[in-house]
C-alpha cells in the first residue's frame, strides 16, 4: 500500500501513530513491510490457507463476535441435505460436473428450497451455469421465502457448524506447510487480529490486485469477508474489507461499467433468450427483499435515459433494442477471437494491452489481426507501435508489411483539459475542473465519442432497416461549449436522473417503474441533487469531521460505509460507545448518526415485514444487509458464485507444490484455461517437465511507476527516480543460479523470456516448508518498448487462466526459471523458447 | 577581508540548481559569503536558531527565486489522474498553458499531499513527448503518416458502419434475439471519467457493440 497507494497509506500511518499494529502480508519486503510492526512472508497464491487458519483460530478459539454473528450473519441458516462439502469429496463441493468443470449450485441453497439462482423457476430458460454469477449481480441472489435457521448455531447442518467443519484442517501447522508462514508468526497475527476485533474494536483489511489476480481471486475476497463477519468487522468504523484500486476511475468505469456483461449500476445485461420481455428480464433479476427488489425502476429509469420519448410502456420502453449476450464475452475471449479473424474493429482508450495485459504476445497477436485499430492516449503506447517495433517485429514472427491493420492514433485530453468526474477506490465522485484547452488534435472522450454518435446517428437517420432502431431512438443532445465539447456536466445530470417535470431527482428511492423518471446510473443518483453538482464540493476537510460528507459525493447516497446499520446492535443501539456510528433515535424515530445511514431511515428495529412485503418494506428492523436477499451477510453463499460456496485452499495455474489440503484438487477445478500454442501452462508438480521451471514469480508496482507505464514511462522525473527493469531475487537463490547484483539476467516461461538486472537483496527470502525451499522472484511490470525507460514486459511471461466468476487472469503466481546474463534476442529468442518447451514436454 | 587573502572563487552552493537543470548552477562568491552561506553558521549566528526561517535562504538563491505558483493568473480545483486513492490537486496556469501542479490542501483525503506520480503531473501534460496530433498508420504501411482530424473520425464512422453492417447478427442458430454485433470491441475506461464511460457504454450499446472491456477486468 505505501507503495502503490502512498498518499492513501498516510491514514495507516496515522492509526499506528494512534497505537494500531499494522500487519503486512506479501511476497516480497516492500516500502510498506519497513514501517509495520509485524512482515509476514508468504507463498504467492496462498493466501486461502492463510485466511482460512484465521478463520479456523477464531472459531476454535471462540473469538468470533457472537451476537453479531448469530444476529446479522447466515450461520444460523440451515443448508440441504444434499450439499457436500470439500472435506467431504476430495476438494470438491457438491454439484461438480468434470465434463464442463462447471457446479450445478443447487445443493449449496439454504434447506426447503430457501434461495433461487438469479434465473430460478420463473424464467424457464436457464442460461449455463457460468453465466450465472454474473447475472446475480452485486446483490446476490433473489430468494423466495424467509429460510429456516438455528439460533443456537448448534445444527449439524447449519452454516455455522458447516463452516466450523470446513475449515477444520486450516491448523497453524497446515498454513505453515501451504504458506511458509511459521507458526509462531502465525499465532502473532492471530493473536493482534483477534485482540483487536468484537464489540470494543475493529480491524481493517486492505488488499488490491495481489488478491484478485489469481484463478481463485473472488475466494479470496470471499475468505477475509468470511474472516470479517466473524470478527464482527463489517458495517463498523474502523472496519471493513478495502480494495485498493489502480487507476483513478476504474471504481467509476465499473459502476458505469464499460464492461460486457452489465448494465450501469451492477443490472445484468440481458442474456439471449427467445422472446425475452421487459417483465421476464425484470423478474428474473429481482430480489423479494432489499434495495434489489426495486430493479424494475432502475431499468425502465435507465431505459427511459437512453430511449427518451421513443421508450413507452407499450414497447417494453425500448427493453428490446438492447443486444444481449450468450457467454463470456471478456476481454481475453475476444482477443483470442481476434486473433481468429473474428473481431475487425478495436477501439483501445487509455489502456495498453501490448504490455499491459497478460500473455501480452497473445494480445499483440490479436492486434495484428484486426482490419482497424483506434487507439486514444496521451503517450504514443505500444499498442499503437506494434505494427512497428514490437517484439514480434524484433524476433522476425512478424513483418510490418504482412500486418494489414489500420491504425488510427488520437491524441487524448488529459483530466487538466476536461471537466468531469473520477470515482475513487472508495466510491466517492470527485470533479476535476478543466483548467486549460486541450493541444493540437487532443480532444477528450467525451468529445470523441459524442461526435462519433453525432455523426453515426447522421448517417442512419433515414434507415428504415430495424437494427439501427436503436441507434435512431438513442437519446443524445448534449450542450456543448464554443470548443465543441459537450457539457460533462449535462451528462452527470443525465446520470443522475431526472423526474417529471425534468426536476434532478434527490436519489434512487424516488424512481418509478411507469416510465416517469429517468436515470443513467441508479447509484449514483443523487450526485446532482438540487439541481446542484454534489460532486464539486470542496468543503476543506480541516472544517468537517473524518468522514467529510461535504467533500465531493459518496455512492450511494452519498454514505461512507456501506452496511452501517451493522454499526449497531439489533435492538438499534451501537455495539459499544467506542464504535458507534449509526443508531436508532427512538425519540425522534428515525435512523441517526455519523453517517448517513445505510437503512430506510424510518424503519424501527423492532419492525418484522408483514406477509408478502417486498423490496425495502421487506427489510426487517435488524436486518441491515439490504442488498442481500435474506439480509444478512453471507458466511456461506447459497447463490452468486461459480466455484464453491465457501473459499477452499487451490494451488495457482502453476506453482511448484501439490495441493497439502486437497491432493486430488490441485487447483480451482472450476477456473477457465485456455491451453492452447499460444498459451501453455507449465505442467503441474510432479509430472515430467515441472522441474524445468523451479521458481515461483508475482509480479508488482513500485511508488515511482503506474501500471503498465503508459503515464508513467514518458514523465522525466518518475524514470530518472526508477530508470530500468529489475529483478528482485535473493542472495541464496542469486547463488543457486550464478545472478551477480546488478548484472543482467533473464527470467524465462513457456510464453517468453525477459530480462532485467538483478536486484540481489536479503529482503527477498527463501520460504522453508518442512523439506522444501521455495525461492519466489518478484518482476514489476511497468517497462515496455516505448518511453524514456525501457525494459522487456512482465506480461510477456504470464499465460491466461482466469477466475471463473469474473474471468480475470492469474498474475500474482506463477513458475519460472532464472538465469544469469542477457535472454536472447531476435529469432535466437524463438529457439530458445521452443527448446524450454520441448525440455518440459510441452512441444514435440 | 577574507576575500582578499583568497580572492573571488568559484564554488558550488549546495542546494543551489540541485535536481533542476537550470543554467548558472555556479555562482561566484567569496569565501565569506561561502562561509555565510552555510545554513548551520546562520543558524548559530543569526536570529533563527532552529533553522526553519531565514537561515535556510541565501542570497542568490531562493530569495530572488518566484514561485510558478505566483505568477499563475488561474488556480483550478482538480483531482490525481494517476491511482484511485483521489488526491486532491490544484493545478496553475498561465496563459493557457499549465505551469504547475501541487497537491490540494483542502482535500480531506490527501491533506496537500502528492506521491512521485501525482507530482509528476506537470510532466504529464506537458512533456515534449506527449502526443498532440492524429497519426495514421494504412494497412500494410511502414511509417506513420499525417491525418486531420475531422478526416480520422469520419473514416472511423465509416468503418464502424460497415464492420457493423458485416458482422451484424440479429438471432442466433437457435433463433433466439441477439441484436448485435461481435466484429468491433473495445477496451479501457478505467482512466477516463465516469461521464465518457458513460457515453461510451450508452453509445455501444445503441450500436450493438458487447465486447466492452476495461482494466477492471484485468
Amino acid at each position: 500500500m505505501a507503495e502503490a497507494h502512498p498518499v492513501g497509506f498516510q491514514w495507516v500511518m496515522e492509526a499506528k501513530k494512534r497505537g494500531a499494529t499494522v500487519i503486512h502480508v506479501d511476497p516480497r519486503f516492500t516500502r510498506t513491510s519497513a514501517v509495520a510492526d509485524l512482515h509476514v512472508p508468504i507463498r504467492a497464491g496462498t493466501d486461502i490457507a492463510f485466511l482460512g487458519g484465521l478463520i479456523h483460530h477464531v472459531l476454535e478459539t471462540g473469538t468470533y463476535f457472537e451476537d453479531y454473528v448469530r444476529a446479522y450473519t447466515n450461520a444460523p441458516m440451515i443448508l440441504r441435505e444434499d450439499f457436500r462439502d470439500t472435506e467431504d469429496l476430495d476438494g470438491l463441493f457438491s454439484g461438480f460436473d468434470p465434463a464442463t468443470a462447471t457446479y450445478d449450485v443447487t445443493s449449496w441453497e439454504y434447506a426447503d428450497d430457501a434461495v433461487e439462482p438469479a434465473v430460478g423457476p420463473r424464467d424457464d430458460r436457464p442460461v449455463a451455469e457460468h453465466e450465472r454469477g454474473q447475472i446475480a449481480g452485486s446483490g446476490g441472489a433473489p430468494m423466495s421465502k424467509e429460510p429456516r435457521r438455528d439460533d443456537t448455531l448448534q445444527h449439524p447442518r447449519c452454516v455455522f457448524q458447516v463452516l466450523r467443519r470446513h475449515f477444520s484442517r486450516y491448523t497453524p501447522e497446515m498454513v505453515h506447510e501451504v504458506c511458509g508462514i511459521d507458526p509462531e508468526t502465525f499465532a502473532q497475527v492471530a493473536d493482534a487480529l483477534t485482540r483487536n476485533s468484537g464489540r470494543e474494536r475493529t480491524s481493517a483489511f486492505a488488499y488490491a490486485v495481489g488478491w484478485t489476480h489469481h484463478t481463485v481471486g473472488v475466494q479470496y475476497i470471499r475468505a477475509a469477508s468470511i474472516l470479517q463477519m466473524l470478527l464482527g468487522n463489517i458495517g463498523r468504523p474502523g472496519g471493513g474489507i478495502l480494495a485498493l484500486r489502480g487507476h483513478a476511475s476504474i471504481q467509476g468505469s465499473t459502476d458505469i461499467p464499460t464492461l460486457f456483461d452489465m448494465l450501469p449500476g451492477y443490472i445484468p445485461m440481458p442474456h439471449a433468450h427467445r422472446e425475452q420481455d421487459l417483465d421476464t428480464f425484470i423478474a428474473a433479476n429481482t430480489g423479494n427483499k432489499g434495495f434489489w427488489g426495486n430493479m424494475d425502476t432502475y431499468v425502465v429509469s435507465l431505459l427511459k435515459s437512453w430511449f427518451g420519448d421513443a421508450a413507452t410502456p407499450e414497447n417494453d420502453f425500448c427493453f428490446d433494442l438492447l443486444p444481449r449476450l450468450t457467454g463470456d464475452h471478456s476481454s481475453f475471449r475476444t482477443v483470442m477471437a481476434q486473433a481468429r479473424g473474428e473481431v475487425p474493429g478495436y477501439f483501445v482508450i487509455g489502456e495498453n494491452p501490448a504490455t499491459g495485459t497478460a500473455n501480452a504476445r497473445q494480445q499483440r497477436q490479436g492486434l495484428a489481426t484486426l482490419e482497424w485499430l483506434i487507439v486514444r492516449d496521451l503517450n504514443m503506447i505500444e499498442t499503437a507501435t506494434f505494427w512497428k517495433d514490437g517484439p514480434e517485429i524484433e524476433t522476425g514472427e512478424m513483418r510490418t508489411e504482412d500486418i494489414g491493420t489500420e491504425v488510427f492514433f488520437l491524441p487524448a485530453a488529459a483530466h487538466s483539459e476536461k471537466d468531469g468526474t473520477f470515482t475513487n477506490t472508495q466510491r466517492l465522485l470527485q470533479w476535476h475542473h478543466k483548467a486549460v484547452e486541450p493541444p493540437g488534435d487532443c480532444r477528450s472522450d467525451l468529445w470523441f465519442y459524442y461526435e462519433i454518435g453525432k455523426r453515426i446517428k447522421a448517417r442512419l437517420a433515414g434507415s428504415t432497416d430495424p437494427k439501427d432502431r436503436a441507434l435512431q431512438a438513442l437519446t443524445w443532445d448534449y450542450p456543448v461549449d464554443d470548443t465543441g465539447e459537450p457539457s460533462a456536466d449535462a451528462v452527470l445530470r443525465e446520470i443522475n436522473g431526472t423526474g417529471p417535470d425534468d426536476a434532478t431527482l434527490g436519489g434512487y428511492t424516488e424512481l418509478k417503474a411507469d416510465g416517469s423518471t429517468r436515470c443513467g446510473c441508479w447509484i449514483y443518483s443523487g450526485v446532482y441533487a438540487d439541481e446542484t453538482n454534489q460532486s464539486q464540493r470542496r468543503k476543506p476537510g480541516r472544517d468537517q469531521d473524518l468522514a467529510a460528507h461535504e467533500w465531493g459525493w459518496a455512492w450511494p447516497a452519498n454514505r461512507r460505509v456501506l452496511y452501517n446499520r451493522a454499526s449497531a446492535d439489533p435492538d438499534g443501539k451501537p455495539w459499544s460507545e467506542r464504535k458507534k456510528l449509526v443508531w436508532w433515535d427512538a425519540v425522534g424515530k428515525t435512523w441517526t448518526g455519523g453517517d448517513v445511514p445505510d437503512f430506510p431511515a424510518t424503519t424501527a428495529p423492532d419492525y418484522r415485514p408483514p406477509e408478502g412485503a417486498r423490496a425495502a418494506e421487506a427489510i426487517g428492523g435488524d436486518e441491515p444487509f439490504v442488498m442481500q436477499a435474506d439480509g444478512r451477510a453471507w458466511l456461506h453463499a447459497p447463490a452468486g458464485l461459480l466455484d464453491g460456496p465457501m473459499p477452499a485452499h487451490y494451488e495457482p495455474q502453476e506453482s511448484p507444490v501439490p495441493n497439502a489440503l486437497h491432493p486430488r484438487q490441485r487447483a480451482n477445478p472450476a477456473r477457465q484455461e485456455f491451453d492452447r500454442p499460444d498459451n501453455r501452462y507449465h505442467p503441474a508438480p510432479g509430472m515430467p517437465g515441472a522441474d524445468v521451471f523451479p521458481f515461483v514469480f508475482t509480479t508488482f508496482r513500485v511508488t515511482e511507476h503506474h501500471t503498465a507505464g503508459g503515464m508513467s514511462r514518458w514523465t522525466p522525473h518518475l524514470n530518472e527516480l526508477m530508470p530500468e527493469m529489475f529483478l528482485e531475487v535473493s542472495p541464496e537463490l542469486a547463488a543457486l543460479r550464478g545472478l551477480e547484483n546488478g548484472q543482467w539476467c533473464h527470467v524465462v516461461t513457456a510464453r517468453s523470456a525477459i530480462e532485467g538486472k538483478a536486484l540481489v537483496t536479503e529482503r527477498a527470502k527463501p520460504l522453508r516448508m518442512g523439506g522444501t525451499t521455495i525461492h519466489q522472484i518478484g518482476v514489476p511490470w511497468h517497462w515496455g518498448s516505448n518511453g524514456l525507460s525501457t525494459g522487456d514486459a512482465a506480461n510477456e511471461l504470464l499465460s491466461v487462466a482466469l477466475d471463473p466468476n469474473v474471468h480475470i487472469m492469474e498474475t500474482k503466481a506463477a513458475t519460472c526459471d532464472i538465469r544469469p546474463g542477457r535472454r536472447p534476442h531476435g529469432p535466437d529468442l524463438v529457439t530458445f523458447l521452443a527448446d524450454y518447451r520441448r525440455r518440459a514436454g510441452l512441444e514435440t | 577581508m577574507l576575500d582578499q587573502h583568497v580572492g573571488p572563487r568559484r564554488y558550488l552552493v549546495p542546494g543551489e540548481g540541485f535536481g533542476r537543470p537550470l543554467p548558472g548552477n555556479y555562482i561566484l562568491v567569496g569565501m565569506r559569503t561561502w562561509i555565510d552561506h552555510w545554513p548551520v553558521v546562520r543558524q548559530l549566528t543569526g536570529d533563527d536558531p532552529l533553522g526553519r526561517g531565514t537561515s535556510a535562504r541565501h542570497d542568490g538563491g531562493s530569495v530572488d527565486k518566484r514561485a510558478r505558483t505566483l505568477d499563475a493568473d488561474t488556480v483550478t480545483k482538480s483531482i490525481c489522474p494517476f491511482c484511485a486513492v483521489g488526491c486532491g490537486q490544484q493545478i496553475f496556469s498561465r496563459d493557457g498553458k499549465v505551469t504547475h501542479v501541487e497537491g490540494d490542501p483542502d482535500s480531506p483525503i490527501s491533506r496537500g499531499k502528492l506521491c512521485p506520480k501525482g507530482s509528476s503531473t506537470l510532466s504529464l501534460l506537458t512533456a515534449p513527448t506527449r502526443q498532440t496530433q492524429v497519426r495514421y498508420r494504412r494497412p500494410h504501411g511502414t511509417e506513420w503518416e499525417d491525418l486531420d482530424l475531422d478526416t480520422a473520425v469520419d473514416m472511423i464512422v465509416d468503418r464502424v458502419l460497415a464492420t457493423r453492417e458485416s458482422t451484424w447478427q440479429d438471432v442466433d442458430d437457435q433463433g433466439r434475439h441477439l441484436r448485435r454485433t461481435m466484429g468491433i470491441a473495445s477496451l479501457g475506461g478505467a482512466t477516463l471519467d465516469n461521464e465518457e464511460n458513460y457515453l461510451m457504454k450508452k453509445l455501444y450499446t445503441a450500436m450493438g457493440a458487447v465486447q466492452i472491456e476495461n482494466q477492471a477486468r484485468i
